[in-house]
């Protein structure tokens, strides 16, 4: 579990430019961590790159937030 | 500049060959097609050639394997096709056919590219389009529709692109000498053309070879004319 979090976390870290003490399970992308439409489709590019997934459109768009990017990539790998 | 590694939809004739020709000049690395890629009459070190219908979803699946070990930072759309007929005789699958090589085409190819260029945070995307987007001709509905979806597509994907240091414009050509205006160039025409001639495949290769350069850095979302004055707003 921490594994794949940490990973997420770092990747989240990386691409919006974030500190990772300003980071929480619940941190929404959008809301909480100022990222911008194009920054979502962006992490979500990086999470299938680093866990060599493929994460369909339709699912893609509900991966908002540190939790739901951690479950997807759990309960798909 | 990361690399200069471009892709030229229907590169082995007339524009896109103009376009080919000037870019490996300019020290690219150029990956063309066309629907057979053995039509390619010449060759260079820095140039490879495809296979690839643009207007065919199985053609684009097999040659985006070839885009992603290419990596392109830049795409020139330039592949297109015109089936001409006045409105009341135009069939639906002239209609169907232009709509959609000329604008699901380009739709399809830049979908291949984009990902890539958002990795490398450098991209040009230039499409080709026509006058007849923006000025209208008859007999070329289905054309005139499919060039100003190209106009319009490139405005908006310039938006969302721009924060991530990639421009996309579009080149609209007048008349230029190929085998798509072989037989319709009459002295009428030129009349109209301030400049008096038709233009060559090498007006407009120049402005590709400008706007792919980062001498073209902050221009995005235009649609340049290159048509001798024919079309002035
Ligand atoms: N010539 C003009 O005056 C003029 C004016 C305005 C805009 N344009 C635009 O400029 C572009 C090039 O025109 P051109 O005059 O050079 O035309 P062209 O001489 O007829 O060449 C067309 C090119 O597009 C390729 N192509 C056509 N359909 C294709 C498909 N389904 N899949 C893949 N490739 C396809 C052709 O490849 P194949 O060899 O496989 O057929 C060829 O390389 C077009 O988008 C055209 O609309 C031209």
């Amino acid at each position: 579990m921490s594994e794949v979090l940490d990973k997420v976390v770092e990747i989240v870290c990386n691409q919006l430019s974030v500190n990772k003490d300003d980071v929480t399970s619940d941190s929404s992308f959008v809301e909480d961590l100022g990222a911008d439409s194009l920054d979502t489709v962006e992490l979500v590019m990086a999470f299938e790159e680093e866990f060599g997934l493929e994460i369909p459109d339709d699912e893609a768009e509900n991966i908002t937030t540190i939790k739901s990017a951690v479950d997807w990539i759990q309960n798909n790998s | 500049m990361v690399n200069k590694k471009v892709i030229v939809t229907g590169g082995n004739r007339g524009i896109g060959k103009g376009i080919v020709l000037s870019l490996l000049e300019h020290g690219y690395e150029v990956l063309a097609t066309c629907r057979n890629a053995s039509n390619f009459d010449f060759s260079h070190e820095n140039l490879s050639v495809a296979n690839l219908d643009i207007s065919d979803d199985a053609s684009i699946e097999a040659f985006s394997v070839s885009v992603e070990e290419f990596e392109p930072n830049i795409l020139i759309n330039n592949a297109g096709i015109t089936k001409d007929n006045l409105f009341l005789r135009m069939s639906e699958d002239d209609w169907n056919e232009v709509i959609n090589t000329n604008l699901n085409g380009v739709f399809k190819i830049t979908k291949l590219v984009v990902k890539g260029m958002l990795k490398r945070r450098w991209g040009r995307i230039i499409n080709i389009s026509s006058i007849s987007g923006s000025m209208g001709n008859p007999g070329q509905t289905n054309y005139s529709a499919s060039k100003a979806g190209v106009d319009a597509f490139t405005r908006s994907l310039a938006k969302e692109l721009g924060s991530r240091n990639i421009t996309v414009n579009s080149i609209a050509p007048g008349f230029i000498e190929t085998d798509m205006t072989q037989g319709i160039l009459a002295q009428e025409i030129l009349d109209k053309i301030p400049l008096k001639r038709a233009g060559k495949v090498e007006d407009v290769a120049s402005l590709v070879n400008f706007l792919s350069s980062e001498e073209s850095n902050y221009i995005t979302g235009q649609t340049l004319v290159v048509d001798g004055g024919l079309f002035m707003k």
